[in-house]
């Protein structure tokens, strides 16, 4: 079999080369996982949060947590895509980007809560006694003892929920926002030399997948707690 | 503009399409397909993924290095992109098309041997090396040894995380959307656009898929409880070292 790389030169008949579309495509499957990630740690540091207070805060993070892990990422995609805007019409004003971005983050914000909800579990009782002892109500126990402990533990986890972001990013093609797999299946229906355009489309998820692993290992051993072992 | 929730759209929720008829013209047949290809995916995905782990502990270095080539290349490609990898090359492999059902089946199979090749062999090296060195004593060649005393243990030990990723399959299966196979995604969205109710489709698509993955992982957390309850001693020969 020999490889025709000059398929990615060719004109799309828009105007651009495939080669361009491709690099757009990688963009958008980076912006979507970049605001998702995002979204993912805001919204998964307060839910596990929740998940170690007393009452039903403990049970509405809990329902939380139950509710985004079963249900499959494509379907909570076509609930935020197809349902939603019917029931909210507010939500009609939104792009699909914007609801990948919603679907994406809040599916991965459960998998962060438990993380999260795991570090400030291992902490030994003691610091949050003694926090109390010292007379901190209990946000400030929160956010100067527990929280500074626990997030820098649920860091390497978080790590590899960055990579898995990435690739989750690709059930977008579903709901037609312009990213790789979405372009990776147009571009091989178009010009017929699938083996390349997935290559190259696979090329780009790894070298992605690779290059966060190693920016955020950095970050890793720069904010690691000084004596812990995990 | 009507306020967050209006209730009028609410109002036009109707369920009454979703009766027996549609569930055995539309669902029936994808419910099973989604069923079928997790159960043979998980059962020869165990299987491919211990001959893998099995690989990748081996004394061989080019065996073992095939070995962690192949898990984790599959491990860092998104799933959606390995399933049109293999709808895209098993035609031009065999020399003649094939179904995207039979293309799933596959390609769910391979994948998955790769995430059960990582569990595997967490549970072969969480067995104690005594284990091994006594079974080799007793004069059991290394085969007899890693069939008859390793992986019966290793399999055991990591009963609850292999369930557990069988779920996970479970909702992954959706995702063969990609090359259009008729999984139970599929069906309710063949209903709902035959009716034109996909709204209510949908729905019941997510509240089915969660009261399945729910239901097996509650028996799965309570199997895990069991197992650390009653094997607390057994854990502790197993483990002879564990504090």
């Amino acid at each position: 079999m020999t490889f025709e790389w000059q398929v990615l030169l060719q004109d799309t008949g828009a105007g651009e080369r495939y080669l361009d579309w491709l690099l757009s495509a990688w963009g958008w499957t980076l912006a979507v996982s970049a605001c998702a990630w995002v979204l993912a740690c805001a919204c998964g540091a307060l839910i596990g949060v929740l998940r170690t207070l007393p009452g039903w805060w403990r049970s509405l993070g809990t329902l939380w947590v139950e509710g985004f892990r079963n249900i499959p990422l494509l379907v909570q995609l076509f609930l935020w895509y197809h349902v939603l805007p019917a029931l909210m019409p507010a939500l009609r004003e939104l792009s699909g980007f914007m609801l990948v971005v919603l679907a994406l983050g809040l599916f991965t914000s459960a998998r962060v809560a438990e993380q999260v909800r795991a570090g400030i579990e291992s902490l030994p009782r003691g610091q949050r006694l003694a926090a109390q002892a010292l007379g901190l109500r209990l946000p400030q126990v929160y956010r100067h003892v527990l929280l500074p402990q626990a997030l820098r533990l649920a860091l390497p986890p978080l790590t590899s929920e960055a990579m898995s972001i990435i690739k989750n990013s690709s059930v977008a093609f579903a709901v037609s926002v312009s990213e790789l797999t979405l372009f990776a299946m147009q571009a091989q229906e178009e010009t017929s030399r699938g083996v390349e355009i997935y290559l190259a489309v696979t090329a780009l998820y790894v070298i992605s997948a690779f290059v966060i692993n190693r920016l955020l290992l950095t970050l890793e051993q720069r904010l690691r707690l000084p004596g812990a072992t995990a | 503009m009507n306020g967050l929730f209006s209730l009028g759209s609410l109002g036009n929720i109707d369920f009454s399409f979703f009766n027996w008829l549609l569930v055995r013209d539309f669902l029936l047949q994808g419910l099973l397909f989604s069923l079928a290809l997790t159960a043979i995916a998980s059962i020869g995905g165990l299987l491919l993924g211990t001959l893998l782990a099995i690989a990748r502990l081996s004394q061989r270095r080019w065996l073992s290095a095939l070995s962690a080539g192949y898990v984790n290349g599959m491990r860092s490609i998104p799933l959606v992109m390995v399933i049109l990898w293999f709808f895209l090359l098993i035609p031009l492999i065999i020399g003649q098309p094939i179904g995207a059902n039979g293309s799933a089946v596959i390609t769910f199979t391979a994948f998955e041997a790769a995430y059960f090749a990582e569990i595997m062999r967490a549970g072969i090296q969480s067995v104690s090396p005594g284990q091994r060195a006594a079974a080799l004593a007793l004069g059991l060649t290394p085969t007899q040894s890693l069939r008859r005393v390793e992986l019966p243990q290793a399999i055991r030990n990591m009963l609850p995380v292999l369930l557990t990723q069988t779920i996970i399959l479970f909702q992954d299966t959706s995702l063969v959307y990609a090359i259009g196979a008729y999984d139970l995604l599929k069906g309710f969205d063949t209903a709902g656009k035959n009716f034109n109710r996909p709204v209510e489709a949908f729905l019941l698509a997510a509240l089915l898929y969660f009261v399945i993955s729910f239901s097996l992982s509650s028996c799965v957390r309570r199997l895990h409880a069991r197992c650390s309850q009653s094997g607390s001693q057994s854990l502790s020969l197993t483990h002879g070292t564990s504090p």
